[in-house]
């Protein structure tokens, strides 16, 4: 696990094979994800443990991050197959700890309680 | 990374709180692009402009910290959300249009050039070869990167600000000599600018850095920026050369690809607006669709946007352009308009696939995916 933005969280974990477009695909009113393309289609983000590939799209997604950090709707933390720069920096801003991992392992946990402590590198199932 | 002294002091705090959250903003960036150490960068576009993207959050985070912050280098801007000129012609509230405004008196209490444009690399004089700069706006770094022969990250909203607040950026593979990951093999004849902005969503899908093509050169203007803007809208990837690139992979792009993305977007037979210009449309490429167009007049309102320059450089031009229905906006552009709703349009038409994919996904409309030459020739009397 490499640390991007450190932190400890606990959360449903949420994972999907498929990127994410945090500009557009998501409401940052709700945190629910509006494309009906997308496997996670109207699924909430909120206080979710999210597991993605990476993210794609207009690097104004970071501040749909930190929108809903503001709106209180965000993910408690996420991890990602590989960085890019619009999930690694609406993280660093929204302080939502990030960390990047093979989450392809971690379709087995989807939607049991996980914590994640970015800080020490580890991931426990509650 | 190895950060120099006064790099790990604005870290912990000992400059303040802005250089603090400036620095974090690019250690997180640096180790996640396995950067070596922080470098100093020439010229910043930033995105995070537009009302319609950033709403409160991004409104009120600029408020926060525009008493304070200001830029180290050379700071241009993306689009808003409308003309002053014409803004009232639109449905946009006075709350959205209050808000805007608050935006641009931030960036410029910060010291940023209020450009209002995502094609810098049209309206401003480009450096010498090998400058370093970080651009956020997706297609315009693509074409620093692989037209102007500049260096850029495909920067986010935050990193490009936090480059602006420092006037430095991560030293990571992008900045050096990067090379291809995969090579995209054009397999088709005689390439629209449509055709090279699905070619560009493609290409961005199947590479993660940088893409050779080979087989087809975008030959003008209208042909880079639409394999840029589609490249931009698809992926990671950030750079195009049309150099061989020995020892990848080849994938092929012919009809069939270019179908599927075709089917991907297009949702709609027709619409009732014409939008042209995501990324804004040059002067010349104004021009030549009023060469193309001899004199003929739309008979869909065509909504043309454009930098503020552009607009104002065109003015000899304004009268022939609303004789044809076309309408020039400036400091705004298609790509998440508030211009445009289910509410006032039933669809658009459009040839830019950017356009197209935001047009759909963030405002909900239906799109109808032409090249300019098939809307003149469907569209114009």
């Amino acid at each position: 696990m490499k640390r991007l933005v450190g932190g400890r969280a606990t959360g449903i974990l949420v994972h999907t094979d498929q990127p994410i477009n945090f500009l557009g695909m998501i409401n940052k009113d709700t945190g629910v994800i509006q494309d009906a393309s997308h496997d996670l289609y109207k699924r909430s983000l909120r206080d979710t443990i999210l597991a993605f590939p990476h993210g794609i799209g207009s690097s104004v997604g970071a501040y749909t991050i930190h929108s809903l950090k503001i709106n209180n709707v965000a993910p408690s933390a996420m991890l990602c197959g590989r960085p890019d720069l619009t999930v690694v920096t609406g993280c660093a801003v929204a302080n939502i700890p990030l960390a990047i991992l093979d989450v392809s392992e971690m379709k087995l946990q989807n939607n049991s309680k996980i914590t994640v402590d970015v800080d020490a590198g580890t991931i426990t199932r509650d | 990374m190895i950060l120099t002294k006064y790099e790990e002091g604005a870290l912990r705090g000992e400059h303040g709180d802005i250089l603090q959250m400036a620095y974090r903003i690019l250690v997180a960036t640096g180790e996640a692009t396995d950067a070596d150490r922080l470098i100093p960068i020439h010229w910043v576009h930033l995105s995070g402009v537009n009302y319609n993207t950033i709403g409160d959050a991004g409104e009120q985070f600029l408020r926060s910290i525009r008493h304070k912050a200001r830029v180290q280098v050379r700071t241009t801007l993306n689009p808003a959300g409308f003309d002053k000129d014409t803004v009232h012609e639109y449905a946009i509230t006075d709350e959205f249009i209050k808000k805007q405004e608050s935006i641009k008196t931030s960036y410029k209490m910060m010291g940023v050039e209020t450009s209002f444009s995502c094609i810098p690399y049209d309206i401003f004089d480009i450096p010498t070869a090998g400058t370093q700069v970080s651009f956020a706006e997706s297609n315009a770094a693509i074409h620093a990167n692989s037209l102007d022969k500049l260096k850029t990250n495909k920067e986010s909203s935050f990193s490009a600000l936090a480059s602006a607040l420092t006037g430095k950026s991560p030293y990571n593979e992008f900045r050096g000599d990067i090379s291809p990951d995969v090579t995209v093999d054009v397999d088709m004849p005689n390439l629209t600018e449509l055709d090279w902005g699905m070619l560009g969503l493609f290409a961005g899908r199947v590479s993660e850095k940088c893409v050779s093509i080979s087989g087809a050169v975008p030959s003008d203007r209208r042909t880079c920026k639409a394999l840029c803007g589609g490249m931009g809208t698809s992926g990671t990837c950030a750079k195009f050369t049309t150099d061989t690139a020995p020892d990848t992979e080849h994938i092929s792009f012919g009809r069939q690809e270019a179908k599927k993305i075709h089917d991907e977007l297009n949702t709609a037979e027709t619409g009732d607006t014409i939008i042209l210009g995501s990324p804004q449309l040059s002067l010349p490429e104004i021009e030549s669709l009023i060469e193309m167009l001899r004199g003929r007049r739309f008979t869909k309102r065509c909504m043309l946007f454009c930098p503020r320059t552009v607009k104002e450089s065109a003015a000899p031009h304004i009268e022939t352009l609303e004789r044809a229905n076309v309408h020039l906006l400036a400091d705004c552009c298609a790509c998440l308009t508030p211009l445009l709703s289910t509410d006032d349009t039933d669809g658009v038409i459009t040839n830019s696939i950017k356009g197209a994919y935001y047009l759909q996904k963030s405002n909900g409309l239906d799109v109808s995916l032409k090249s300019l030459q098939d809307i003149i020739r469907e569209y114009s009397r």
